[in-house]
This record gives C-alpha cells, sequence and structure tokens, in this order.
C-alpha cells in the first residue's frame, strides 16, 4: 500500500532540512529522502556557516551543534604568481557571542541537522533515491523511489536536491544547466594539531580565519580560492565557472595542486596530511539562470533553484532560508486548508521576495555576466596590483615619484584608460 | 525457527585515517557501516527465514547509541527484531569481555523465544579479531561453525545441519546439531536491496534498548574494560619508514628504454636476483 | 545453555603500562607453546614459522619452548614431534586419538585447553589459519584468559616479563601492541607467512621429549562429525604465499584482457600471478591470488605490481617483499611510496616491454652459460 504524507522533501541538504524541520515541527506528516548513506555522508567538505539563517529555524543551535570556530578575521587575497596584495579584517566584535559566523564540517553538520528532523518527528529514509515525480495532469502528486514499491505520495514535494537538480529536469521545470551558470569547486581537508593551526594564524580557542582569494591561482579563468581553519584542519579549495574548465582544458586538481604550491599558501600547510579530496558544482548563475521555482503540488528550494550569492560565497543560508520559506507556505495553507496549487504556492515566491535571498539574488544579477566578459580581473589586475605594491615597496634608489609613474604607466600599459575607468564602471554597476 | 544475528557497527576502514600526530583513529567524517561481514550473516539469515515459513530474525548489537541506524539498517533488509544492548560500562570490552556480554544478551533473548541459530561475522574490519564468534559459541555452548561458505541443508525435525566449512587446504562437509553459531564466509552471498515498504518499517520500529542490567550481566567485573584481560599498550602507525620509491626516468623515451634501464638497475642493485630468476624461468 | 569457566579468575585489574606483579597462581605458569597445526600428512608453515619465533621468546624469557600436536594414530604425530625438534623445540606434548583424524572444534578445544590446565604454559601461540582462528578462539574463551588475534610481530616486555603482541587493527591503518598482564596464559594467533622460516637443523644432538597425553573423549561425545573433505585441487591453485616472484595486476588494467599481460610477464619469468582485491571481485583471476588483509600476506625476493595503487588493505599483504617495482601512471599513487622502484607509465606498454626484456636478458643468461 502506498503511503501518503503532507509534505515529501527530496534530499537531506541544508535546504532540505530546513523545510522538513519546519513541517515536521509545526506537526505536519513529513518524508525526507536521502540518497547518501546517511545525510552528508559524502560530504566531508568544510564551510562556513552563518547563524542568522540557522537561528531563524533552531535558535539555540549553537547548544549542540557541531561547530568547529567561530571566525574573527577575514583575509582578502589578490595573487599574482608569487606574491599576494591583501587586506585583513578581525573584529573583537566578532569574538562577541552570539558568533555570526562559523567554519563546520558539513558532513558531521549535515548529520547533527538530520538528527534534529527526526526528533522533530519527521521520517527520514536514506539510501533511496528518488527518481521522479509523479503527476496527475499537471500536478505533482508524489514521487517514484528506486526501491521495489517505490511510489509514495503526498500533497506537495520540495525539491531540496542540489546543484543541477535531476528531478526538476526531468520534470521539465528547467532546462538542462549551462556550464557557464554553474562554477565547479574542488576543495581538500588538511590536517595539522590544533596548536599548529592556531600559531600558524594567530588565533586561540575556537576562533578562526577566513582567507578569500583571487588572481592568477585560477590561470586566467572566472573564480575564487579559499582557505579556512577548522579546529584540527584546514580546508582549502578553489572553484571556477564550468565552461572555464572546459575550455582551457585545465583539469581542477591540477590547478588546486598549483594553487597549493603558491609561496603565499604553501607555508600555510606546511607538514599537514591531506585527508580527502572532493569536487562539487556550484550554481552561479544568479538570478537570471533561475528556473521557475513552484508549480502545482511542488516547490524547488537551495542549490536546486540556483539559489547561490557567488559574490560572498553564501549558499547554505539561502538554502535554509528557502527551505524554511517554502515550508512556512505550506504551514500556512494547510492550516487554511486550502490545497497545493501553483496559484496557492506563488505565495513561497511572494514571502522570498520580501527577504534578503531574492534581494541579493537582483541586486548581483549582472555579476555573473561582467565577470564572464572580462577575464582580465583574474589576471591582469592581480599582476598589476601586486607589481606596484612591490615597486613602491622595495628601496632601491629610484625615487618615489617615478615609481609612482611606473606604475601608473604599468596599468595603462597593461589596459587602457578607458579599459580601466570601464572595468571601475562595470564593477560599480555589478555591486550597485 | 528463531535465528540471532550479531552485528557491529564499525568505521569504514577504507576511509580510515591515522592522525600524523596524536597516531589515533581519525574517525571525523568517516562513514559508520555495518560491518560487511556481518552482512553477509544476514543475508545468510535471511534467506533461512525466506524458505522456512515461522522463521523470526533477531538482530543484536552492543555498541554506543549510534549503533541504532545499524540496527534500522538491519530490520530494513528484513530482520524481525532489533535490540541495542549499550551501557557505558561496556566501553573498552576487548574480546573476551565482548563474548560475555553479547552471550547475557542471548540468554535474554532466549527467555522469550529460545534460540536455535547464532549468526556473526567472520570477522570485523576494525578489530579483525574473528574471536568474538567463537567466544558466543563457547559461553553459551553452542555448536561452532567458523568460516561457512554454505548452508547444504537443514532438517528441523531432526535439528541437524550441514554445512560446507573452509579449513586449510580443502572444505570439509560438517554435519551437527542446532543450536549452533555460524560465521559466514565472503563470497557467499550478496546482501539484498530493501523495498519501499520495509525501509518504512525500519524507520519506524520500536528498538529494544538494553542497558547492562537489562542484558542480563551478572558479573559487572566481567565487562568493559575490567572485564579486559588485554590491554593496548602502544598503537603507531605501520609505516614510519615510507621510503619513496626510485623513479625510473621515463621522459622522452619509449618504453623499450624504460624496461632495459629497468632491467639493468635491478639485476646492478640485486645481483642475487638475476640467478634466482634465470632458475625460476628454467 | 551454560557457561563455562575452567580457569583462575582474574586477580587484579590489569593497569595499562605499570609494571604488574604476577598474581601468585600465576607465576606457575612457565613455557613458550606453539600448536603444530597439520592437515593431510603435512605440517602448516606457519607451525615451523612460529616455532623460530617462540624459541626467540622462550630464550628471552629463559624458558622451554614446547609444541603441541594433536593428531590421529596413524597420522605421524610423532614424526611432526621430530621435526619439531628440528625446528627449535624443546620439547613435545602429543595426543593421539582417532577422534581427531579431521579438525574438529570439540575434541580440539577439549585436548588443548586440558593441556594447559595440566602444564600451564605462559605464552600459547597458534598460526591465523581458519583451523588456528576457530581453536584459539574457543579456548581463550574456555581459558577466561587473553587472546591476540592475528598477530604481525611478536616480543617480550621487558618491565613485566610479558608478551607484546603487535597486531594491524582497522584494516591496516595502524598497529598496537598488546599485553596481556593478569591472565594466563597469553594466547596469541599469528599470521601466516610474516615471521621468516627458520632453517631445520635435524642433526641437532637435543634430544625431543615427547609428553603423550590422553583426550579423554570418545566419539560419541562430539556432536560434530565431518561427512567429507573436499580437498582444494592443488594442481592449479596458486602457491602465492610461497612464491620467490610475483607478478601483480590491478584495476588499473581495466580488463580481463589487459590482465593477460601480467600473466605473460610472469610466465616468462616463472613467477606466481597475484592482484588486488577488484581484480578478484571483477572475476578475472580466482579468490586465492588476492594479495592483502583479506587475501595473502607475501614476502617475495621481487614483487611486481602493474596498475596497483597501493591501497593500505593490498600494501599490508606484500610490502615484506624484497623488491618491489611499481608501475602506474599517477605519479601520486600510494603505491610509490613504498614500492623500492616506480615506474610512472601505462601499465599496457610497460609490462610487455618489461615482459619482452626480460625474455631477451634470460635468452642472454641461458647462452652464456
Ligand atoms: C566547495 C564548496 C564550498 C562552499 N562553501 C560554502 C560556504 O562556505 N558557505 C555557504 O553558505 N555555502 C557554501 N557552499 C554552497 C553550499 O554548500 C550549498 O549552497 C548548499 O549545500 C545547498 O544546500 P542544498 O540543500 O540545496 O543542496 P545539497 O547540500 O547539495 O543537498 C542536496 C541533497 O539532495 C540529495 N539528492 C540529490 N538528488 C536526490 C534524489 N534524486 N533523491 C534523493 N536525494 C537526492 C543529495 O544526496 C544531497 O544530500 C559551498 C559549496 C561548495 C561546492
Ligand atoms: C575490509 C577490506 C578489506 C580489503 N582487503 C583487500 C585485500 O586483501 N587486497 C586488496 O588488494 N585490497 C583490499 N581491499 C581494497 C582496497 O581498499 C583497495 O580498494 C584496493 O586494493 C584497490 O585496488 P587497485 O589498486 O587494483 O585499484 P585502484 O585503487 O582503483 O587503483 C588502480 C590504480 O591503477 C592506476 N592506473 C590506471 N590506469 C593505469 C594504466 N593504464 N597504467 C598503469 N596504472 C594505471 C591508477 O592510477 C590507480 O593507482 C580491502 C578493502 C576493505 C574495506
Ligand atoms: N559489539 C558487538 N556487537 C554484536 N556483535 C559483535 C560485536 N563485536 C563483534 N561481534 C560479532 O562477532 C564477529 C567477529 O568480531 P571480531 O571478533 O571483533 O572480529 C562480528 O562479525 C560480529 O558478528
Amino acid at each position: 500500500m502506498a503511503e501518503k504524507f503532507d509534505a515529501i522533501i527530496v534530499g537531506a541538504g541544508p535546504a532540505g532540512n530546513a523545510a522538513a524541520y519546519t513541517l515536521a515541527k509545526a506537526g505536519l506528516k513529513v518524508l525526507q529522502l536521502e540518497r547518501g548513506e546517511s545525510p552528508g555522508t559524502k560530504n566531508v567538505q568544510g564551510a562556513i556557516l552563518y547563524s542568522d539563517a540557522l537561528e531563524k529555524i533552531i535558535p539555540d543551535f549553537r547548544e549542540d551543534a557541531p561547530l568547529e570556530r567561530h571566525l574573527i578575521e577575514q583575509r582578502m587575497w589578490v595573487l599574482s604568481d608569487d606574491s599576494h596584495i591583501g587586506t585583513h579584517y578581525r573584529s573583537d566584535d566578532f569574538n562577541k557571542e552570539p558568533y555570526n559566523r562559523y567554519t563546520i564540517i558539513r558532513a558531521q553538520f549535515d548529520k547533527w541537522f538530520s538528527s534534529k528532523v527526526r526528533q522533530a518527528g519527521a521520517l527520514v529514509i536514506c539510501e533511496t533515491t528518488v527518481l521522479d515525480l509523479v503527476k496527475d495532469d499537471d500536478c505533482v502528486v508524489g514521487v517514484r523511489t528506486d526501491r521495489e514499491g517505490g511510489f509514495i505520495y503526498a500533497d506537495v514535494v520540495i525539491l531540496a536536491d542540489g546543484v543541477n537538480s535531476l528531478l526538476a529536469k526531468k520534470a521539465g521545470f528547467h532546462l538542462e544547466i549551462d556550464p557557464k551558470d554553474v562554477a565547479l569547486a574542488v576543495k581538500e581537508i588538511h590536517f595539522l594539531p590544533q596548536e599548529t593551526i592556531e600559531s600558524r594564524f594567530n588565533i586561540s580557542g575556537d576562533e578562526g580565519v577566513v582567507i578569500e582569494m583571487v588572481g592568477k591561482i585560477t590561470q586566467g579563468m572566472v573564480g575564487t580560492g579559499f582557505l579556512y581553519t577548522n579546529k584540527e584542519s584546514l580546508t582549502i579549495g578553489v572553484g571556477c565557472m564550468l565552461s572555464d574548465f572546459k575550455q582551457q582544458k585545465i583539469s581542477p586538481y591540477a590547478l588546486l595542486e598549483q594553487m597549493k604550491e603558491h609561496p603565499s599558501i604553501k607555508p600555510l600547510l606546511a607538514n599537514s596530511e591531506m585527508k580527502e579530496y572532493t569536487a562539487h558544482l556550484i550554481p552561479e548563475g544568479g538570478y537570471n539562470a533561475m528556473p521557475k521555482i513552484y508549480g502545482a503540488g511542488w516547490m524547488i528550494v537551495g542549490d536546486a533553484g540556483m539559489f547561490v550569492n557567488a559574490v560572498h560565497r553564501e549558499g547554505s543560508n539561502l538554502a535554509m532560508t528557502t527551505g524554511r520559506i517554502a515550508a512556512e507556505t505550506v504551514i500556512e495553507l494547510a492550516a487554511q486548508n486550502k490545497p497545493m496549487t501553483a496559484a496557492n504556492l506563488a505565495l513561497y515566491r511572494k514571502s522570498l521576495d520580501e527577504t534578503f535571498v531574492m534581494k541579493d539574488m537582483k541586486k548581483y544579477k549582472k555579476m555573473p555576466e561582467i565577470l564572464h566578459k572580462n577575464p582580465h580581473f583574474f589576471t591582469a589586475y592581480p599582476e598589476l596590483l601586486n607589481r606596484a605594491a612591490h615597486t613602491m615597496l622595495k628601496v632601491d634608489g629610484v625615487d618615489k615619484k617615478s615609481k609612482e609613474k611606473e606604475i601608473r604607466q604599468s596599468f595603462v600599459g597593461k589596459r587602457s584608460l578607458f579599459g580601466l575607468l570601464g572595468d571601475a564602471f562595470k564593477l560599480w554597476r555589478a555591486f550597485e | 525457527m528463531h535465528i540471532v544475528v550479531c552485528i557491529k557497527q564499525v568505521p569504514d576502514s577504507s576511509q580510515i585515517r591515522v592522525h600524523p600526530v596524536t597516531n589515533t583513529i581519525m574517525r571525523q567524517g568517516v562513514p559508520a557501516i555495518i560491518n560487511p561481514y556481518d552482512l553477509l550473516a544476514l543475508e545468510e539469515a535471511l534467506r533461512l527465514k525466506d524458505c522456512i515459513a515461522g522463521t523470526t530474525v533477531t538482530v543484536l548489537t552492543m555498541g554506543p547509541p549510534q549503533a541504532e541506524d545499524a540496527l534500522r539498517k538491519a530490520l530494513s533488509f528484513g530482520a524481525d527484531h532489533a535490540i541495542l544492548v549499550t551501557d557505558r560500562a561496556f566501553a573498552g570490552a576487548d574480546t573476551l569481555a565482548t563474548s560475555y556480554a553479547i552471550a547475557a544478551a542471548i540468554r535474554q533473548i532466549e527467555k522469550k523465544e529460545p534460540v536455535d541459530l547464532v549468526f556473526a561475522g567472520k570477522q570485523t574490519i576494525d578489530g579483525d579479531t574473528a574471536q568474538v564468534g567463537p567466544g558466543v559459541a563457547k559461553r553459551l555452548n553452542l555448536n561452532l561453525l567458523t568460516y561457512v561458505s554454505k548452508i547444504a541443508s537443514l532438517d528441523l525435525d531432526k535439528r541437524e545441519i550441514i554445512i560446507h566449512r573452509r579449513a586449510e587446504g580443502g572444505v570439509q562437509v560438517i554435519q551437527t546439531q542446532i543450536p549452533c553459531l555460524i560465521t559466514m564466509l565472503e563470497g557467499s552471498n550478496e546482501m539484498r536491496f530493501a523495498s519501499m515498504d520495509n525501509m518504512f518499517r525500519a524507520a519506524r520500529h520500536p528498538l529494544q534498548i538494553w542497558n547492562k542490567d537489562a542484558a542480563g550481566i551478572e558479573d559487572p567485573a566481567k565487562i568493559g574494560l575490567k572485564g579486559s584481560p588485554t590491554v593496548v599498550s602502544k598503537v603507531f602507525a605501520p609505516h614510519a619508514k615510507t621510503i619513496k620509491a626510485e623513479q625510473i626516468d621515463v621522459e622522452r623515451k619509449t618504453s623499450k628504454e624504460i624496461a632495459t634501464a629497468m632491467l639493468s638497475k635491478l639485476f646492478r642493485e640485486h645481483p642475487k636476483l638475476h640467478a634466482e630468476i634465470a632458475k625460476l624461468a628454467g | 545453555m551454560s557457561e563455562q569457566n575452567q580457569s583462575i579468575p582474574p586477580v587484579k585489574k590489569a593497569a595499562g603500562r605499570k609494571k604488574v606483579e604476577l598474581d601468585p597462581r600465576l607465576i606457575a605458569y612457565k613455557g613458550v607453546w606453539v600448536f603444530i597445526e597439520h592437515e593431510r600428512g603435512e605440517v602448516h608453515s606457519v607451525s615451523w614459522e612460529l616455532l623460530g619465533e617462540g624459541r626467540k621468546l622462550a630464550d628471552m624469557l629463559g624458558v622451554e619452548l614446547a609444541g603441541v600436536v594433536m593428531a590421529a594414530p596413524g597420522e605421524s604425530g610423532a614424526r611432526f614431534c621430530q621435526e619439531a625438534g628440528f625446528y627449535g623445540a624443546d620439547l613435545c606434548y602429543l595426543i593421539e586419538d582417532p577422534v581427531l583424524s579431521d579438525y574438529r572444534n570439540e575434541p580440539f578445544t577439549k585436548g588443548l585447553t586440558d593441556l594447559v590446565n595440566q602444564y600451564q604454559p605462559e605464552i600459547l601461540l597458534l598460526g591465523a589459519t581458519t583451523l588456528g582462528r576457530d581453536l584459539a578462539g574457543s579456548v581463550a574463551t574456555t581459558l577466561q584468559t587473553g587472546l591476540t588475534a592475528d598477530c604481525t610481530g611478536l616480543t617480550i616486555d621487558p618491565e613485566n616479563r610479558s608478551l607484546a603482541a603487535t597486531r594491524p587493527t582497522f584494516g591496516g591503518s595502524l598497529l598496537c601492541t598488546i599485553l596481556t598482564l593478569n591472565y594466563r596464559p597469553q594466547m596469541a594467533t599469528v599470521r601466516p607467512r610474516v615471521m621468516p622460516t627458520p632453517i631445520p637443523a635435524p642433526d641437532t644432538h637435543r634430544t625431543m621429549r615427547i609428553i603423550p597425553h590422553t583426550l579423554g573423549m570418545v566419539e560419541t561425545d562430539i556432536i560434530s562429525k565431518v561427512l567429507q573433505f573436499i580437498p582444494d585441487n592443488t594442481q592449479n591453485k596458486a602457491q602465492l604465499p610461497f612464491a620467490d616472484i610475483i607478478v601483480a595486476g590491478g584495476r588499473g588494467l581495466k580488463n580481463a584482457d589487459n590482465f593477460k599481460l601480467v600473466w605473460n610477464l610472469a610466465k616468462v619469468l616463472g613467477a606466481e600471478v597475484g592482484a588486488s582485491r577488484p581484480v578478484v571481485q571483477a572475476g578475472w583471476v580466482d579468490t586465492d591470488r588476492q594479495v592483502g588483509q583479506s587475501g595473502k600476506t607475501v614476502r617475495p625476493k621481487l614483487y611486481i605490481a602493474a596498475g596497483i595503487s597501493g591501497a593500505v588493505q593490498h600494501r599490508v599483504g606484500m610490502e615484506d617483499s624484497d623488491v618491489i617495482i611499481a608501475i602506474n601512471n599517477d605519479p601520486n599513487a600510494p603505491i610509490f611510496d613504498f614500492a623500492t622502484y616506480g615506474i610512472v607509465g601505462n601499465a599496457m606498454q610497460i609490462l610487455p616491454a618489461l615482459t619482452e626484456a626480460f625474455r631477451q636478458n634470460l635468452a642472454a643468461a641461458r647462452l652464456a652459460s
């Protein structure tokens, strides 16, 4: 006998967990399906957790969530081939509770989040892949899994199956994802004793540091690198647009290997032991690449809906927020005994528009295009900035005024004055 | 018929890493799985259940509360009941103390329904000892059948079982009486894929969780660290003396040149090998 | 179902690495014993390896080394005892009884347990074979003592005068050394082919003492019956553990067809063929050719590994080879961390080239001689 639920959630990442938790907490009959062995099993990535989005779902998450370090310092590096110029922002304010951002290990975090989902009363079933959405006319009425007797029905299905949602594609909710709309990120976890990490990064206790990097490390491709401190390990990675990888024929692995050899990065990793190498897609197409996010009997949340702010490397918070709001939509409609029609579920989109999620998505909607058209942001500028710093800092008998002139010329030589002005304008427009 | 299957939750040893400094196992992010050999045992039990009407299968594990996941998984494959024996007092148990606790728990199970067969894995992939199975059999006075590759016949009326057992240099065909304890050899079967209904049943099934009293432990001095004669005195990484292989230069060389370079190096540095190979090659 | 408990209960809590005063009742336990395993008229080589190792332990402790032989009359038990002497044993305990004609857990457990209780050895070693592990597990439980499984190293901890048994755990990712402080005997099973086989010394003037013992069991006491023994057909079976040269292939060879390149090289070298687990699982070769943690431990003079990554479970089975040549197209493959020589390249090309080079070299050598 096929079971029927109030809601089925596909996927147990941050988006799916947020949705399942919120629904179950409200007393709905919830089924969550995850294809992995357990939530987050294959997911050994370190990442940054933004407290705000989670607080709105589990206010006291700090009591038992597996958190690594709270961030007190952000570094931004612009790298040339053998140097970097950058900023540090370190604030004691970030050392005041409640902390704002944490590093986490996703495998552990997802497992914890999932245990909360179960405690809230949802039925969580792993190692089960949803193959298809079951439709009655145009309305989604359930799912079909890969197991014998795999049809399960629900009033609404929430797709939280991550980037490149095969289900949404199969159901015709969006087209094949465009390689220029996704970044391929690779990362590794490197183990180091806690004391080494603390002395290398000038931190103590649970304090942590993030380094964001742009420049020659991406070898001319649109992308960024990053390094986070966990309790006993460092997460290092780099991500570039999939289209660029395809075009440049650089393997992501080789890219990361070279990045680790950069003289500014290498000493930070010295004597560490690499634990795991993972690659994952990040949907970075932004607002313009978003699919339709709801319809009769279904909603899309998280990465599956392109909800990522690539500029600020925010994803999980958008995932959790969209998951929560989708759930709240269902709760509200159910309370009023309204069916999950497309017209009614439009409330999901409307509520989202009021949050930072949609506002940020819209704000940066031009960003992907500008970066794509201006690869010199990742090559020429880092080189020029670093050379400028080098010229000014090296004491070699040349007067400072001449040095300034040399720097100016080097910039204009690489890129016309108009080009420089144009770039500034484009970036300003993108951030506007 | 009533079958008890002993399973253990273990870290997936193919993904395990050793902390480079402290030499401790880093379980972080390493998935916990049912010991693969125990799955063979469970599958064999389920096959018996498939062909003998009225058979119930109880899975039993001793471990931390998280071992619940292993039991639920076993239930999803079709086991009928699941018992988790968990208590801080069991921590640090070696195989002697483990078999004591498991034997006690099986006696408790027997109070409800007599046990005809006990299955255990050939060995675990974390401890690798292959001792708990024989230990439990001894304590319960069960006929012990290790390294079983096949159950050839089972006659419940005569209470007689015939199995094939891997021995050094051949296979023994053994006949014995039930109740007995069987450990299954790898390659004997493969785990089934659970149906959706069984997944639901497993997720909702109430587990029996037993502390040391519920498990019928009579002598607390025999469990956990206290009851363990063996003491781990040192743990260390095996491969401290990593010597990087001397690479044969392959730059712009043909395979033939590489092979020639390899041979001359090999025979120059290990002259005795040459005679050895010549002898073998005849 | 009742519990059997025949031994002395523990007297004091074992206490880490600290010096432990042995309970007076346990001081009586003296001597090192090795269980001599035999099958179809031949002693398993692990028993000789253990006598070699046991000799060292006995000398360190200044005690005698004894073999234990259990056999049916007519199974040359006395000869096995004699041979044990050649390999270093001072004496042998011999139980001969018709019920011992095939290995069965019940009579062997009874026999060995009785011997231990009567003669009280401090150390009892068995091979980590299917027989040894079956028997050791039930004997240790009956005696209520500690048993360390599948060891790869044995020595004496000078502080406590106790057996320090080293063994891999977590699939070989770690080694640990285990002591059995306040229980006797200290038992261990030892992995075959890890310890060197001692050279037998038949002309020893030492006289071997044989101490006969009776089993005190009749066939009707024993529930299990061996109906049949189906010997492995030995012609085609790999003798991997004893091979001097092994050519092994892994998943990197991609398919069964390419795996023939391994056989070709082995043929030229007169070598055995080994494989990693995925190769066995894919059915390209028989199970008994698997090298590694769940396969065979080998220690040839030359091990050629083609398309094998060198995962720890494979490594533990072959890292003691004298010379290891690794062929792998990934310069970062872990196998290069412990091979003697590395060739970064495509095995499908390197293997035939090596085969040809060896063929020519050997042909030239034959001509010269
Ligand atoms: C290298 C990297 C670094 C990042 N760093 C950060 C960071 O620091 N901070 C941040 O906020 N964000 C970061 N992100 C983004 C963030 O990880 C994602 O935005 C977030 O995980 C999205 O959550 P989700 O629940 O939508 O999808 P996912 O986490 O991808 O979860 C989807 C789940 O659905 C399951 N699933 C898929 N298909 C099916 C199916 N058919 N049936 C059943 N189950 C299915 C999958 O197994 C998976 O568990 C990073 C991403 C990457 C790749
Ligand atoms: C409990 C347990 C027990 C195990 N027991 C064993 C055991 O006893 N024995 C065992 O072997 N494994 C065992 N394993 C499995 C082990 O973990 C590894 O998975 C296995 O050893 C890998 O085999 P492989 O090197 O052939 O394959 P892979 O790891 O896939 O490696 C293939 C290698 O070939 C290389 N390659 C690819 N193409 C080419 C080419 N054209 N030319 C040259 N090189 C190429 C690749 O770079 C790679 O390094 C066990 C695992 C577990 C969990
Ligand atoms: N904690 C445990 N709980 C239940 N069964 C166990 C436990 N430990 C070991 N076993 C069983 O004993 C077998 C052999 O384990 P080991 O002696 O640790 O290699 C396993 O395959 C299990 O079937």
